[in-house]
């Protein structure tokens, strides 16, 4: 019955989106206020109605109910609780309801929370994020519907990949959907904006947040997705150029360009049209991705289902939105005014820059992750295209990024002075030279590469770089500490974000570039007993061991991890066999120092007692993910700005008597 | 990355080798030279029967085919390039996991650069045509309406 009814729920939850697609637009159009009165309404009840239909199928898989197909498939009754939950999306089924519930959630969201912008442009937007919602049910029930029940039910479910059974999974996709989901809601205010024809900075002030909530979202899931491959693989690699991981790459990088360009658009009313491709391309780029990793289009064996029918489901709804939007803007964006006027040289022709180079990496990425599709189809011809090719297309554009970013961050707006910023940041580029010097002496001279050391140059200049805005803000050493302080205090989040944002980049930059230099690596058949060195440690294998878990058995191997005659670790990689499916895995096991990390792996144990160890050193390998933790919190702090508050998320209580206080104190101009 | 579990774990199943990791300590040259170069070669030529996988990722058993193949080249003295030819001789381009430039993959090299071109090559027109006429288009520019105004004022005065 509960099944029923989140199946029923699933299908109410249509009907509402093809309402919501229909009359607020109407409304919109010919300013009819009642039809787009209409639409928060629709947004809240629609998410509801999924929100029922979720927690049905969290249900199923909470009491094992095997009758559903979805169940049957992907649980057992012998999973621990967090898996059964985490279970859910698990699946291509489960998955792609959670993108829908996380869809409509930001309708939601924005029905709830963005009563203060304008009812026309709220009822249009709501009405285009009812088209994308109204395309993902109509797929979810006609092709991918987990509410599929198998008669007679059977006593015992086939379990989930154990590849998938670590607490990874359980935040991992709903975060990366966040992120990727959430520019829905950006490209509706783009379509919407289209539509209305009306196109000012305001629009870049309502849109900013949902931008930066989706963006934090997204930098944060292909962050943790990348260290969930790290400690799941097992070979120490933590960034593949997988076709799934260009895919929720490609809307980052052009995400990470759309939001510096609505500040433009914010601040000085330029760069309009192009914010708004900007925002039509991120979530077209979202759909690019979720087609190839749905659809099976990578001629692989994915994880999730391989159906043609899905493909071409999925292709419909890429091509429809793809070609819509670019229809509307071609058609709509020559209407909208140009504004804004700025010289080459200033934080617009900066943020111009960001905005190029950022959209040229992507492009790299789109051609290198689909070229071989396209080529295959036309000549038939089969070529690869992995990681070297990606290094070496994408590191370069990198460059000017990194060398151009402090100079952005420092640039007045309409016109700067490119002779007088580097004066400024004179200092920053002695420290970064210094630091680099000192890292690569630290590394050992002779084993550094010039490469290598002008990627450490890179990263430093990156971070002292950003870091000096702060010092250049504050007038440190000009004015007294104690009005520096003041000056500090007074700042705008925003500063903090760039400073933060970029900073993050560099430390993160340089986590890739001493990893990607000095990692070692040291593959052994070692015995109980035996000691290997490598990088000043002694590696003891004492033993090995099996052990049931909840619902695998492992195969335990303990080494002693020596540094001067010390123990400064015990190391307990494991090989694991999943009862359910008998798959094998491993469980690596990681040791940090400072930054750093060891790594141990098991493989196959031999006839004499021995066992293939894999041992790697990780020089600074956290600062990859430490960064892009300083990225995120960027992300927040310019989330906090109060200015963008006009159109973001602030309980209405709040608001009320913000608005009253404020009323009560300055005689407001009467509107 | 999902897609890179699944692949351990089926071609640990269809290929029939057993869960172990990519290089083993069985196949290493003696000449830690020799072994470097082979490292180097192996990360760059694709594991046919996986999705995405170099050789030196893989486990497969055509994979460790693969890594034994080019240290024995290498052993009897073959060149980095020389390795190359050969596979690409036995297995296609498609060993190569960054394709050669050539006629049919002038697009896949030249998409980044080209939209780079096109994009400076943009920048700088527009940048030209605003210098040309920055007065006559701040003529152009009405201003603001005493309605727009106060909204303008309202949105500024904090909230």
């Amino acid at each position: 019955m509960i099944i029923e009814i989140g199946h029923y729920a699933l299908i109410l939850a249509l009907v509402v989106a093809a309402i919501q697609s229909v009359f607020p637009v109407w409304g919109a159009v010919h300013s009819d206020h009642r039809l787009m009165g209409m639409a928060p309404g629709l947004a809240v009840l629609m998410f509801l109605l999924t929100c029922v239909s979720f927690g049905a199928l969290t249900w199923a898989y909470l009491n094992s109910d095997f009758s559903l197909l979805n169940t049957y498939q992907n649980s057992h009754s012998d999973k621990p609780l967090i898996y059964k939950i985490s279970g859910v999306w698990g699946n291509h089924e489960g998955s792609i309801l959670l993108w829908v519930l996380i869809l409509v959630l930001f309708g939601a969201l924005v029905a709830v929370f963005s009563r203060n912008i304008p009812q026309r442009l709220r009822a249009a937007t709501l009405g285009a994020q009812g088209w994308v919602s109204f395309a993902f049910l109509l797929f979810v029930i006609v092709a991918s519907n987990p509410f599929t029940r198998i008669s007679p039910a059977p006593l015992q479910g086939t379990g989930l990949n154990p590849m998938l059974q670590d607490v990874g999974l359980a935040i991992h996709p709903p975060i990366l959907y966040i992120g990727y989901v959430g520019f829905s809601i950006v490209f509706a205010f783009a379509a919407a904006a289209l539509i209305l024809g009306k196109l000012d900075a305001a629009w870049a002030r309502w849109v900013r947040p949902w931008i930066l909530v989706s963006w934090i979202f997204l930098t944060l899931g292909i962050a943790m997705g990348s260290y969930w491959a790290y400690y799941e693989l097992g070979w120490g690699g933590w960034w593949f150029w997988d076709p799934v991981e260009n895919a929720s790459f490609m809307p980052w990088l052009t995400g990470t360009a759309l939001l510096h360009s609505a500040i433009v658009m914010e601040r000085r009313d330029a760069l309009k049209v192009w914010t708004v491709f900007l925002a039509l391309l991120t979530f077209s780029l979202s759909l690019l991705g979720t087609f190839l990793v749905r659809s099976g289009v990578l001629t692989s064996v994915h994880a999730f289902a391989v159906d043609p029918a899905r493909g071409l489901f999925i292709l419909a709804i890429l091509l429809i939105f793809v070609g819509g939007s670019l229809t509307l803007f071609a058609w709509r964006a020559p209407l909208l005014r140009q504004g804004g006027l700025f010289a080459p040289i200033s934080r617009e022709g900066a943020l111009v820059l960001n905005n190029l180079f950022l959209t040229t990496a992507c492009a790299a990425v789109f051609v290198g992750t689909l070229y071989p599709l396209v080529l295959e189809a036309f000549s038939g011809d089969k070529i690869s295209v992995g990681a070297p090719f990606f290094n070496l297309t994408f590191g370069p554009i990198m460059v000017p990024v990194l060398i151009l970013m402090p100079f952005g961050q420092l640039l007045a707006w309409k016109r700067g002075d490119a002779l007088g910023v580097s004066q400024r940041l004179t200092t920053a580029f002695i420290l970064s030279v210094l630091a680099t010097v000192a890292l690569v002496w630290f590394m050992g001279v002779s084993t550094t590469s010039i490469m290598t050391a002008f990627g450490f140059g890179l990263a430093f200049w990156a971070i002292f770089g950003s870091l000096w805005e702060i010092v250049d803000r504050s007038q440190l050493f000009k004015v007294s500490l104690g009005r520096s302080l003041a000056r500090v205090k007074g700042f705008a989040p925003t500063v903090w974000s760039s400073v933060l944002g970029h900073a993050g980049l560099g430390v993160t930059v340089l986590g890739i570039v001493t990893t990607l230099a000095f990692e070692s690596e040291r593959v052994e058949v070692m015995r109980p007993g035996d000691t290997l060195e490598q990088n000043g440690y002694h590696i003891t294998y004492e033993k090995s061991w099996t052990q049931n878990g909840p619902n695998y058995e492992e195969l335990v191997s303990r080494y002693t991890l020596r540094k001067g005659g010390n123990v400064v670790d015990i190391m307990e990689p494991s090989k694991r066999a999943y009862k359910a499916s008998g798959m094998p895995m491993s469980e690596t096991s990681i040791a940090t120092f400072g930054f750093s990390q060891v790594y141990f792996a098991t493989g196959d144990t031999d006839a004499n007692g021995g066992i293939v160890t894999r041992i790697y050193f990780k020089p600074l390998i956290t600062l990859i993910w430490i960064g892009t933790l300083f990225m995120s919190l960027g992300g927040v702090i310019a989330l906090l700005d109060r200015r963008l508050r006009v159109g973001a998320p602030v309980s209405a209580r709040k608001r009320k008597s913000k608005t009253a206080s404020v009323t009560a104190a300055t005689p407001t101009p009467a509107e | 990355m999902k897609m890179k579990f699944v692949l351990v774990v089926m071609s640990s199943i269809f290929l029939g080798t057993p869960a172990a990791f990519a290089v083993n300590p069985d196949e290493v040259l003696k000449d830690p030279v020799l072994e470097e170069r082979a490292r180097e070669i192996s990360k760059e030529v694709r594991c046919v029967v996986c999705q995405n996988q170099s050789i030196d990722d893989s486990n497969a058993q055509l994979a460790k085919d693969l890594r034994l193949l080019v240290r024995e080249r290498l052993v009897e003295g073959d060149s980095d390039a020389e390795v190359m030819d050969y596979l690409v001789a036995r297995y296609g381009e498609f060993v190569l996991l960054k394709p050669r430039f050539a006629l049919h993959t002038l697009f896949l090299w030249g998409g980044g650069p080209i939209v780079l071109l096109l994009g400076g090559f943009f920048l700088w027109r527009s940048s030209r045509k605003k210098k040309d006429a920055p007065l006559k288009s701040a003529a152009g520019i009405k201003p603001l309406s005493a309605e727009e105004k106060a909204a303008l004022d309202k949105l500024m005065s904090s909230e």
